[in-house]
């Protein structure tokens, strides 16, 4: 320890005085996540709007955690919900239950569950923790709280991440991106 | 030189003293704000910024907090002198700042910009500062709690020790201006330059005790959360640890209204005097200064501050007053005092670009 060294480190906090704080002031701010986040499930559809999912249950099979009920039911041939020739007619998944590992996404034949980016989840009752087919379909913004909150003040509903570009599997998925570098 | 100061009314006086009670609690209360927010951002962090506009708020938050936690009194603990020791500390630390000048006679609307012009401004100083060390001791005492006592004993020891060379360090300005007054020293210094122009070695050994005497940063050892829990204030909560704070903290604003009032002019100012403006903006700097190397050095270990107080600062202090001495009691040229300090700064340069590797000595020490 010597004079000079002092003086140094004098100097080199008062250059980190002047720099820009690193803290994220999440709730006001976004939250930066990475394209292979593992958020909220999203349930894809094809290009022409059926669904991707045909109730094969593989998902639930793969899930460590048993977090996945699927209840299949036959295609309509004139009108069918799916590509297949069945559909998921219930489709939950207990998010309390979920540990947000991915295999169901690994297990899935038709690429139809793909994990997003919302993480804001957190809901006072049980109930509202598992989420149907109406909560993860492509097209649905945000979670359950969220949606519930926008739906309360009129507002749309306001979630707290940007991803750099959404990641091709979560087809027809819309998400905030900054930073647009692939 | 005798200048000579006109006299307040006693409800002026008492008038000034209520001011300076309100103006040092309000400024210990926004102290810590600044203080957490300046640290934060030495570590790249933003700091305490959700109550009010800016955290403007946080103090407020932070006294309602602390007046309706649980006020605990330990068993073991004396209980009148439990009490009276957090009061001790808030009242000797109170009693320092209003002999500070913060501009010329008839400044403060017509009245004097002081609480009161003591002839024995300094000794008085030293007198409070001192009774300070009752406080920190008392709680310890009271606590009836190891690790209260420790951090006391601590705590008493090292503030003893550095008031030694604070102590030593003043005698040389005091001998060249030949007065106590804290009013005749920023005068002199008016009419003269600046004392730490004179003094330079002196100016260090006080700006460093003062650090100590605050129980700042580098010998910050009461509060050394690692080895103590929480120093003297341990068994303290709620209201009596916030005062325990408030006490540091005034003692922190003193000392830095005290360095630049005895060394760095106090409020006047070679060009541009403005009363007050000056004097805030070195308290200002000093509040800065400290807060700065708060977040840059560590703490001492504890025999190390006691060397350093015992082994430098003092010799040091008592160095330069024998100095200051000689020069004064032959009525030398003071300006022998000047090459002397400027020497002495050279000095200080030189071991700033003189570096040697640190040498590790075997077996501890």
């Amino acid at each position: 320890m010597t004079l000079k060294a002092l003086a140094q480190s004098l100097g080199i906090t008062l250059k980190y005085l002047f720099s820009k704080p690193v803290t994220v002031p999440y709730p006001d701010a976004p939250v930066a996540l990475k394209p292979r986040f593992h958020g909220r499930h999203v349930l894809t559809r094809h290009p022409n709007g059926l669904e991707k999912c045909i109730g094969c249950s593989l998902c639930a099979a793969a899930c460590p955690a048993y977090a996945i009920y699927v209840e299949p039911a036959e295609n309509d041939p004139e009108n069918p919900v799916s590509a297949g020739e069945r559909y998921a007619k219930v489709y939950e998944i207990n998010m309390l239950r979920c540990i947000f590992c991915g295999l169901c996404e690994e297990a899935c034949p038709t690429g139809a569950i793909v994990l997003g980016y919302d993480f804001e989840m957190a809901d006072y009752q049980y109930s509202d923790l598992i989420y149907g087919k109406e909560d993860m379909l492509v097209d649905v913004v945000g979670t359950k709280p969220q949606r519930r909150e926008a739906k309360m003040t009129g507002k749309p509903v306001k979630v707290g991440y940007v991803v750099p570009y959404v990641r091709p599997e979560l087809e027809g998925f819309k998400a905030p991106t900054e930073g647009g570098k692939r | 030189m005798n200048w000579s100061y006109p006299v307040d009314p006693y409800w002026m006086v008492a008038l000034k003293a209520l001011l300076v009670v309100v103006g040092l609690l309000t400024a210990f209360a926004f102290m810590t704000l600044i203080e957490r927010r300046l640290l934060a951002r030495f570590q790249v962090r933003m700091g305490p910024n959700r109550v009010g506009p800016l955290g403007l708020l946080q103090p407020l938050a932070d006294a309602i907090k602390s007046i309706f936690k649980e006020d605990i009194v330990v068993a073991q603990a004396d209980r009148l002198l439990f009490v009276l020791a957090p009061l001790i500390s808030v009242v000797f630390a109170l009693l320092a700042f209003g002999l500070i000048p913060f501009g010329p006679p008839g400044s403060f609307f017509g009245y004097q910009p002081w609480v009161i012009n003591l002839d024995l401004g300094v000794l008085y100083l030293f007198a409070v500062s001192e009774l300070a060390v009752y406080g920190i001791f008392l709680s310890g005492w009271a606590s009836g709690s190891k690790y209260s006592l420790l951090g006391s004993l601590r705590s008493s020891a090292s503030l003893i020790s550095y008031e030694l060379g604070l102590g030593i360090a003043l005698l040389a300005p005091v001998l060249l201006v030949g007065s106590l007054n804290l009013n005749d020293i920023v005068n002199w210094q008016k009419e003269n330059g600046w004392l730490f122009l004179y003094a330079f070695p002196a100016f260090l050994v006080y700006l460093i005790a003062s650090m100590a005497e605050a129980a700042r940063t580098p010998f910050d050892l009461p509060e050394a959360e690692q080895e103590l829990v929480g120093g003297y204030h341990t068994e303290y909560s709620s209201i009596k640890w916030a005062l325990f704070q408030m006490a540091e903290y005034i003692h922190f604003i003193t000392a830095s209204a005290l360095i630049p009032t005895l060394f760095l002019g106090g409020w006047t100012m070679p060009v541009l005097e403005v009363p007050y403006l000056w004097m805030f903006l070195k308290i200002a700097f000093f509040l800065f200064f400290f807060i700065w190397i708060r977040a840059t050095w560590f703490r001492l270990r504890y025999d190390q501050i006691m060397r350093f107080g015992w082994g430098f600062l003092f010799p040091v202090a008592l160095l330069w007053f024998l100095v200051t001495a000689l020069v004064v009691a032959l009525d030398l040229p003071r300006t022998y005092l000047l090459y002397l300090s400027a020497l002495s700064f050279l000095a200080l340069l030189g071991g700033l670009f003189y570096s040697p590797k640190p040498v590790r000595k075997g077996g501890g020490a």
